[in-house]
Formats: C-alpha cells, sequence, structure tokens
C-alpha cells in the first residue's frame, strides 16, 4: 500500500497545492487515509509530516481508518431538520447502534454527519456513497440499509 | 420524426428515481429520443417527463417507472392526456420568472455544446473577445451585479482591483510569477442553498464561459473550481465540460481545473478556500490584504461565486443596462431564490430583486409541505437570522432585509413550520460553530463551546434570566471580536431567535 501511496503523491507532486488532490487520490483508491502513510506523502510533496498530519485532521471528509462497506452520510443541517431530519437521526443511530464517525461491529455501516447535500428541496436528505436519497423517513432508511 | 423527451438527470431528480424514469423510456421500442436534461428547479414535480410538441414541451410529473409503459400505451401522449401538466413554460410557477442566470438550466443536456450554443451560448465570450480589458470590466461594473455568494461586494469593482493589480514577476514561487488568477468558489456549503449544484449539473458550460470572460478582463490566465466533495455528480460533469470546451477551443489559451474539497464549511471563505487551493489546513487569513490584491500563492485573483460567473455571459451578451433594469435601487439584475426545508413547492425561483418574502412563500413555495401554518424561515444560510412571519411583507433585496436584521446571503430560504423547536436551533447554531469553526481565532473557537454550554443551560432551567444576559454579552463578543464571518454571524440566528421567540430559548 504504501509503495502505491507514494507512487500516487509522486506523480501528483508537481500540481499547484497537491496536498489536498494527492488525500482524494489516495482516498478513492484505499477507502482512507492510513496514518502510516504521512511520512511518504510528506516525502513526496517536500512537506514536513506535521503538515500532512495538520491537512489530514482538518477535513472533515479525509478518513484515517477503513469505512465500512457502505457510508452513510446524514445530513444534519437546517432545511433537513426543518422537515423531520433530528428524529432520522436520532431513529439512525438506534438502528446501527452507533453514533456518528462509527463503524458497526461487523464493518457493513459507517455513519458520518454531513452539513448540506444540497438536496434542500427534497429533505431530509441521506447519500450512501455517491448516491443520493430524498426524503427519508425511519421506514426508508431501514429499507436502504439492509437492502 | 422521433419525438424528443426530456427526463431530468440532475442528481435530486435521480435521487426520486429519473434514471428509472429513463430506462423505461428507453425500453418502451418507441421512435422517442431520450435527453437527460437538468432539472427546471420544480422540484415537487420531479421526476418531470418532458416531451416536445409543435407548440412546446408539455410536462408529466411526478412520474415514476412503472407509470411509463401506460402513458406511452397509445404511442407518445400529447396535451390531450388526463395526466399532462400543459406546457412546461405555462406553469405559473415557472411563467413568472425571469431566468437570466439559470436561462438554460433544465432546459437542454448539459454536456451538449450544440444545446448551449443553440440557446445563446458562448455569444458574451464572442463579444468579451472583441473588447479591452477594461471595457469588460466596464460593462460589469455598470451592470451593479453584486457577489451572489453572500457577501453582495460589487463584482465589477472587485475585478476592476485585480486589472490594476501588478502580479509579482519575482515571487518566490517560480510557478506564480507574474500570473493571475480566477478562482470560482463552488463551495456552497448552506443550508438551503443548491442553485450552484443546479448550474454546475445542468448548465456548466455557462460557468466556464463566465470564467473565460473573467480571464479576459483581469489578464489572468488559469482558474480553478473549489467544488464540495458533497456534490460528486457537479464535480464529474464539470470535469467533463471542460474537457469539452477546451477541445472544442472556447477556453483560447485559459487552463481551468476543477478541484474537490473535503467536507469544511469553513472554505467557502474565501481566503480560508485559498488556503486550501494551496493544499493547507482551510484557516482563514487576515485581511487585509484583499485576495484581489494578493490571493492565490500571493497573487492577484478573483474569486466569485458560481452564480455571480454564471451571471456574466449575458451581461456581456445583452448588455449592462438589460440586466441592471431588473431589479430595484442597488439590487440589481435577479436573484436566485431557492426555497427549501418544509416548503410545499419547494424550488429554483429566480425573479428581480424587490418582491416581497410573502409572496415568494405563498405563491411559489405555496405554504408548508406539512401543511401546518409557518413559524418562521431562515434565509442566507445557517449564518442567517430567523425571520418571523410579522416581517415577510420586507422586499427580497439586499437593504431591505438588512433593514430587518436579516440577510439574503445567497438566496437560501428555509421554512419551518410551528412544530419546529427554535430553541434547539439557536443551540444547533453553536454547536455547528463548535464543528465548522477553523480555530484561528479565540471568539469563533471558544466562543461557540461556551455558547453551546450556556444554551444547554437556559434551557435546562439553570439561572436561565443571568445565562441569557450572559448569552447575549458572548454574542457580542463573538460578533465584534472573531476574523470572519463564520464566528462573527453564529450569534445572528441565535439572537434573532431570542428576540422573536424567547420563551423557546
Amino acid at each position: 500500500m504504501m509503495d502505491r501511496i507514494s507512487e500516487i503523491a509522486t506523480s501528483m507532486a508537481d500540481r499547484p497545492g497537491a496536498l489536498l488532490p494527492v488525500l482524494h487520490a489516495i482516498q478513492d483508491e484505499f477507502g482512507y487515509v492510513a496514518p502510516g502513510a504521512v511520512p511518504h506523502i510528506a516525502r513526496a510533496l517536500n512537506l514536513s509530516r506535521a503538515e500532512v498530519h495538520g491537512v489530514i485532521s482538518f477535513y472533515h471528509l479525509i478518513r484515517t481508518e477503513p469505512p465500512g462497506n457502505k457510508v452513510v452520510y446524514l445530513c444534519r443541517a437546517e432545511s433537513c431538520q426543518a422537515a423531520g431530519g433530528v428524529a432520522l437521526e436520532q431513529h439512525a443511530k438506534q438502528k446501527l447502534g452507533i453514533d456518528y464517525h462509527q463503524t458497526t461491529a461487523d464493518g457493513e455501516v459507517s455513519l458520518e454527519p454531513v452539513y448540506c447535500l444540497g438536496n434542500c428541496v427534497c429533505s431530509p436528505s441521506v447519500m450512501v456513497g455517491d448516491k443520493l436519497y430524498s426524503r427519508v423517513n425511519p421506514d426508508s432508511f431501514d429499507d436502504l440499509i439492509d437492502s | 420524426m422521433n419525438s424528443r423527451v426530456f427526463v431530468p438527470a440532475d442528481s435530486t431528480a435521480r435521487s426520486l428515481g429519473a434514471d428509472d424514469v429513463a430506462q423505461a423510456v428507453a425500453e418502451l421500442g418507441q421512435d422517442v429520443e431520450l435527453v437527460r436534461n437538468g432539472s427546471r428547479g420544480l422540484y415537487w414535480l420531479e421526476p418531470l417527463l418532458e416531451i416536445e410538441t409543435a407548440q412546446g414541451r408539455i410536462g408529466f410529473g411526478p412520474v415514476n417507472d412503472t407509470q411509463i409503459a401506460d402513458l406511452f400505451k397509445d404511442g407518445v401522449p400529447d396535451a390531450s392526456h388526463p395526466d399532462c401538466l400543459g406546457l412546461v413554460e405555462e406553469l405559473p410557477y415557472l411563467k413568472d420568472q425571469q431566468r437570466l442566470t439559470a436561462a438554460r438550466v433544465g432546459i437542454i443536456d448539459p454536456l451538449s455544446i450544440e444545446d448551449y450554443c443553440a440557446q445563446g451560448g458562448f455569444r458574451g465570450l464572442a463579444t468579451a473577445r472583441e473588447l479591452k480589458p477594461a471595457d469588460i470590466v466596464q460593462i460589469v461594473t455598470e451592470s451593479g451585479l453584486r457577489g451572489r455568494g453572500g457577501a453582495a461586494f460589487p463584482t465589477g469593482i472587485k475585478w476592476q482591483t485585480v486589472l490594476d493589480a501588478e502580479a509579482d514577476t519575482d515571487s518566490a514561487l517560480p510557478d506564480y510569477r507574474g500570473q493571475k488568477y480566477i478562482i470560482c468558489n463552488a463551495d456552497e456549503g448552506d443550508s438551503g442553498t443548491f442553485v450552484d449544484r443546479m448550474i454546475m449539473e445542468s448548465d456548466p458550460f455557462v460557468l466556464i464561459e463566465g470564467m473565460v470572460i473573467a480571464g479576459l478582463a483581469v489578464g489572468a490566465g488559469l482558474g480553478y473550481i473549489y467544488c464540495r466533495a458533497e456534490y460528486p455528480q457537479a464535480f464529474n460533469t464539470l470535469q467533463t465540460a471542460i474537457n469539452i470546451a477546451g477541445d472544442a477551443g472556447y477556453l483560447g489559451d485559459f487552463q481551468l481545473e476543477v478541484r474537490k474539497a473535503a467536507g469544511a464549511y469553513i472554505c467557502g471563505e474565501e481566503t480560508s478556500m485559498l488556503e486550501s487551493l494551496e493544499g493547507k489546513r482551510g484557516l482563514v487569513r487576515y485581511k487585509p490584504p484583499l485576495p484581489a490584491i494578493s490571493g492565490f500563492f500571493g497573487q492577484p485573483t478573483v474569486i466569485n461565486n458560481v452564480i455571480s460567473l454564471a451571471s456574466v455571459p449575458i451581461i456581456l451578451d445583452q448588455g449592462a443596462s438589460h440586466y441592471r433594469d431588473f431589479g430595484v435601487g442597488r439590487s440589481t439584475g435577479t436573484l436566485t431564490v431557492q426555497l427549501a426545508g418544509n416548503c410545499a413547492r419547494p424550488g429554483l425561483v429566480e425573479i428581480p430583486f424587490g418582491i416581497s418574502l410573502r409572496e415568494v412563500l405563498e405563491d411559489y413555495g405555496g405554504g408548508t409541505r406539512s401543511g401546518r401554518p409557518i413559524k418562521a424561515v431562515q434565509a442566507g444560510g445557517p449564518l442567517g437570522p430567523y425571520i418571523p412571519p410579522e416581517k415577510f411583507d420586507t422586499a427580497l433585496d439586499y437593504e431591505a432585509f438588512k433593514e430587518i436584521d436579516a440577510m439574503v446571503g445567497h438566496g437560501g430560504i428555509v421554512v419551518f413550520d410551528d412544530s419546529a423547536d427554535l430553541g434547539h436551533m439557536a443551540r444547533f447554531a453553536m454547536e455547528f460553530c463548535t464543528v465548522e469553526s477553523c480555530g484561528k481565532c479565540t471568539p469563533c473557537r471558544i466562543g461557540s463551546v461556551r455558547g453551546l454550554e450556556v444554551i444547554d443551560k437556559i434551557r435546562g432551567g439553570e439561572d436561565a434570566d443571568n445565562n441569557r444576559i450572559l448569552l447575549k454579552d458572548l454574542c457580542q463578543t463573538m460578533m465584534e471580536g472573531s476574523l470572519c464571518a463564520m464566528g462573527g454571524m453564529t450569534p445572528l440566528p441565535v439572537l434573532s431567535i431570542m428576540q422573536h421567540w424567547p420563551e423557546e430559548l
């Protein structure tokens, strides 16, 4: 994995402000950016390890642990709250038995809060991977988890 | 002749089953030409299937895939079909709008450059290529266009500053010597807003055209679009559109790249966005220097919102006065209102400034989705104050909203019905700031945490009167002492709730 990470980072090193695109590319391939990748990225981009770690820890959507098979992004923003989002949030945590930023024990589902998916016309919204779901209620939430 | 049938591929329409509808149409085996357009923005009708007729496009919606075989059982349905909504452009919601910026949204195949050109695309750019940079800036200034991202700063003045600024030719970073930049802020993080997403998914060429014009106007050869990671479809559509426009020669020497954000709300703040684009933590910068003087890697940089840039082509094409003649006072042109939350007819409403909030909420929005009375609306995103019904007669323009201590912002309006717990929303405003503060300045980083604690005490009945005084004092400190709008405006929703619904806290 680390050889490949060095390869990705080196191949993108010439781009201005390359770090965020590099982190995305690594996460797209492996699902997360392992803490052990930090020195390899730092070396390829001529940055300090602190700088790389600082960026990784700043951005909500960069993960440092392997995600579940399904990553469920549940919108917590105002529009979704206006349309039943709080009840959905409680249901989701109860149904999965986990809190935000956690993965179910069987490794199936990770639950992440998100602040707006731009789908405010059909609140509450949920995104699983890249797929968007509209007007989600507890029943339809169960369907998309169980399917 | 084949009938053209339109099924939106907008991400919201797809979340409502538009892909299944499109597949059902494709499997009919009839002589139809299927076009995947964007959404018109009449979202309660999505998936909205449209059929081209001699009179115009007729609509059916919302439809699902199981209805398609029946709908087409006697051939392509016409306007006499009982389920037909009639001509889509005659629907009252759409008919009374002034679609200038979103003129093509929902009409064309987003990635068809032929469609784009047939609907007036690249005419503004053709005009701009004949003009001197200063003349382009002059036209944009005369149009009165103000930044649609939220701050409403005059776009022409910003461009003039960048045009007048000298790019540093002995920068320590050789790659950036003598360069100016155009950066599009497509980090649309405000809840209740989605028009940037619609433009990027449904009419990406208009944004590209606007950026190329901006480049000509200020002498910038490089552009970046900083697109939210939460908008995967917009990101992919833009990348494809840039390649198509480049291959067709429309970019000229201008180089354009889409960059993906990583879920930090603060990166919608322009200096934080610059840091992020430079590959750093999204910490807000001190201003001055303004990004127009010293922005991306220290060089003069135009930073505009998607809608601001997407409004430029029509201004160049139709002239400054055409655009300026819409709107009122210093709020010229059109506002892309986005109705969201608990709203019966949510969607995109592009109208001239000056129409009252009540007209938008009632005539367009049709009240709440739940059918209950409206208790409040929040306009201008998570940092915008909550507005009570007695203020709904206020005109939608920057100055009138300011007079009632509200903000237009990016034009998003989130509707809450009478079951909403606004005390909880005040708490959420502080909680959001604890999550999203970049941490650089103390009033925002610590103030939001203390604010959350104090609100919990008030709601828990712990020395409520004194804690209310403390909360107001804390809000004052955050507003006056924060570096940027995140900490500076988080108190606005809180204070508006304390003022109008004191019992809810």
